[in-house]
């Protein structure tokens, strides 16, 4: 039976398909079979991210109003055969879809899926209900801002509500201000929200480069946010991977840099 | 606070990230106390429970509310007294 977890936020635009596409693509290099369900139905980016956009045929809406079976509708992703895209419409609303029909869908795949990971919508309305109903826990994705920890408390509120385990993300963090005093860390953060953290991923300027072209920054390994992505599939697959203090480009960290390190 | 910040009485020079940390705290206090406004309502009413073991209190008249400074909440209760029990002094059970 497989692990279904939903990744959602409350606030916009923090990270949260970014870090489906990688998670997703992270498991399936380990070798899992996985799923992937886009549920911000009208703004689906999920496509885009992995890089299947011109692939899709059926979608999520299709598969919930049971026109089709789930598995007309799947994307095989283009490099790792075991990882599937569930695209949703980018034409219907979010009110399509109805929480109780994403369940069942849910409860079909994971017959068949070792993860089945759901993309959420930001807000808190009827497309968070869908996204969130069908899973067994949930990555909440934060960055260090006041308005998106605040998102994110409420966004929690709502999950411990119905009984989901949380775990939590804090992505674009900036090593520097942080270290300048000039930005919440990983530490403050878990301290107010008071949740297991399974990652801090930096803020990199290479996450906008790969997806520019469909690649997940998982597939880079060697950018500082490809590395924390990797670290936190190892964390989901229940490897005990500590927490290494980032690199600031510092005196040292450039001369490791020359030396080879 | 750091032994800085207490020595030199100063908060000014608080880092923007303590700033953040501290702001986020009292912030979350009153957005969890709003989400369930029920739990107001209980602690009120087990106050009074407490409180009537040792005084005669105007029930209706009490008021409980969350106040806050810059970084840090208080529990603020109202509570008039109507009079003083003559058993006060005896503990309970
Ligand atoms: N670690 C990072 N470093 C730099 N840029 C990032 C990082 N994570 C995400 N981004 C950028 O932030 C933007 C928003 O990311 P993304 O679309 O994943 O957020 P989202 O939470 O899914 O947004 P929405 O709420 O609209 O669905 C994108 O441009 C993405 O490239
Ligand atoms: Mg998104």
């Amino acid at each position: 039976m497989g692990e279904v977890i939903v990744i959602t936020s409350g606030k916009g635009g923090v990270g949260k398909s970014t870090t489906t596409a990688s998670l997703g693509v992270g498991l399936a290099m380990r070798g899992k079979k996985v799923a992937l369900i886009d549920t911000d139905t009208g703004l689906r980016n999920l496509d885009i991210l992995l890089g299947l956009e011109r692939r899709i045929v059926y979608t999520l809406v299709d598969v919930a109003q049971k026109r089709v079976n789930y598995g007309q509708a799947l994307v095989r992703h283009k490099k790792y055969s075991n990882l599937f895209l569930l695209p949703t419409s980018q034409v219907a609303d979010k009110t399509a879809i109805e929480p109780e029909q994403m369940k069942q869908l849910v409860d079909t795949m994971r017959n068949e899926f070792d993860f089945i990971l759901i993309d959420c919508p930001a807000g808190i309305e009827q497309g968070f209900q869908t996204a969130v109903i069908g899973a067994d826990w949930a990555v909440v994705v934060t960055i260090p801002e006041v308005s998106a920890v605040r998102d994110a408390d409420k966004i929690i509120g709502r999950l411990q509500a119905v009984n989901k385990d949380i775990k939590l993300i804090v992505n674009r963090i900036d090593p520097q201000m942080v270290k300048a005093g000039t930005m919440l860390d990983m530490t403050s953060i878990d301290d107010i929200l008071s949740l297991p953290c399974i990652g801090q991923i930096p803020d990199d300027r290479e996450v906008i480069n790969a997806s520019n072209q469909g690649i997940p920054i998982i597939e880079w390994s060697n950018t500082a946010a490809g590395r924390a992505y990797n670290d936190v599939v190892g964390r989901i697959c229940g490897e005990d991977i500590p927490f290494k203090p980032f690199e600031t480009e510092g005196f040292f960290a450039r001369l490791k840099h020359v030396f080879g390190h | 606070m750091s032994i800085w910040d207490k020595l030199f009485g100063s908060s000014n020079n608080r880092s923007s990230k303590q700033i953040a940390h501290d702001r986020l705290k009292v912030v979350l206090i009153h957005d969890r106390a709003n989400v369930s406004p029920d739990v107001m309502e209980h602690i009120k009413n087990d106050i009074i429970e407490v409180i009537s073991h040792y005084m005669d209190i105007d029930k209706n008249a009490m008021e409980i509310a969350l106040e806050n400074d810059a970084d840090s909440v208080a529990l603020v209760a109202n509570i008039p007294v109507n009079n003083m029990r003559h058993d006060a002094g005896v503990r309970r059970r």
